[in-house]
């Protein structure tokens, strides 16, 4: 890829750099809200912010088909999961500081976090300054990733499939109530 | 557009992530951030895929099963999560030390 020098005036005068700063904005402030919310409910709902713009993002590469993906199985079904898992197991709906660890965990966390983020960084910058992304001229065409999908990922794609069975079934035998548990021990639910 | 800001906003998300699982007491809301940390993973693949401009589109293809595998770790964990709240009357994962000496 070419090194091509991009000077800040550049990179401004670009009105995709404008829309992905405005999607940077939201799935940061989202994300931050998601860990750091006393709310639990508020957090889930900072979670479909966050992923709505990371299919905003997807949407400005061009990746349509992952973007709906996203959109559909993450904020569709993922989210809905989690409220009801919320309700189910009754956390504190209203303003609770036991969401979180004391700040004593926390500003570890903090620091663990920050520490692997200029970590990464670091690297990121070493290694990829610079070097652009050719403006993707049309979007990638479903019809070709359902190609690639069913010809050269078919194995990955079955074995995707006996997962999801996988996790259906489990799901089902974890979360079900033993017949005989519920009769013997009504009280202790 | 640089290939840079995209990774530096999946490096953000990702930390961030980090810091929900580390300080979060709620197990639920720790998936959640599992969840932020699957997300920024997706970023970097839809970005060197673009990048790089695959033809048979991998990069793409590997952030729809991290979406699955997403969905079906989600489906357990909340299944695992009920089961511990029915057993101890309790979400949060620092009174779950029942396998400590």
């Amino acid at each position: 890829m070419p090194l091509i020098a991009l000077t800040a005036g550049d990179w401004f005068g670009q009105v995709e750099n404008w829309v992905f700063l405005v999607i940077a904005l939201v799935m940061l402030v989202g994300s931050f809200r998601v860990v750091t919310s006393p709310n639990v409910v508020h957090a889930v709902l900072a979670l479909v912010a966050a992923l709505a713009a990371s299919a905003a993002l997807f949407l400005l590469l061009g990746a349509e088909f992952v973007a709906w993906t996203v959109v559909l199985v993450y904020i569709g079904a993922v989210v809905v999961l989690f409220l009801f898992g919320i309700m189910i197991t009754r956390a504190p709906l209203g303003h609770e500081t036991a969401l979180s660890h004391p700040f004593r965990v926390r500003a570890g966390a903090a620091l663990v976090s920050g520490a692997l983020f200029l970590l990464i960084g670091g690297a990121l910058l070493d290694a990829f300054s610079g070097q652009r992304i050719e403006e993707p001229a049309t979007a990638t065409r479903t019809a070709d990733i359902g190609q690639s999908m069913f010809e050269r990922f078919v194995i990955p794609f079955e074995v995707v499939s006996v997962v999801l069975l996988a996790a259906l079934i489990g799901g089902i035998v974890l979360a079900r109530r033993d017949p005989e548990s519920t009769v013997a021990g009504e009280g202790s639910r | 557009m640089l290939i840079n800001q995209f990774l530096l906003l999946g490096a953000a998300l990702f930390a961030l992530g980090v810091y929900g699982v580390l300080s979060r007491r709620n197990a639920v809301l720790v998936l959640l951030s599992v969840e932020l940390m699957l997300a920024a993973v997706n970023i970097n693949l839809v970005v060197f895929d673009i990048a790089l401009g695959d033809t048979l589109a991998g990069g793409q293809i590997f952030a729809l099963f991290v979406i699955a595998i997403a969905a079906a770790e989600v489906g357990i964990g909340l299944a695992i999560v009920l089961l511990i709240y029915r057993n101890r009357h309790s979400a949060n994962v620092d009174e779950l030390d029942l396998m400590k000496l």
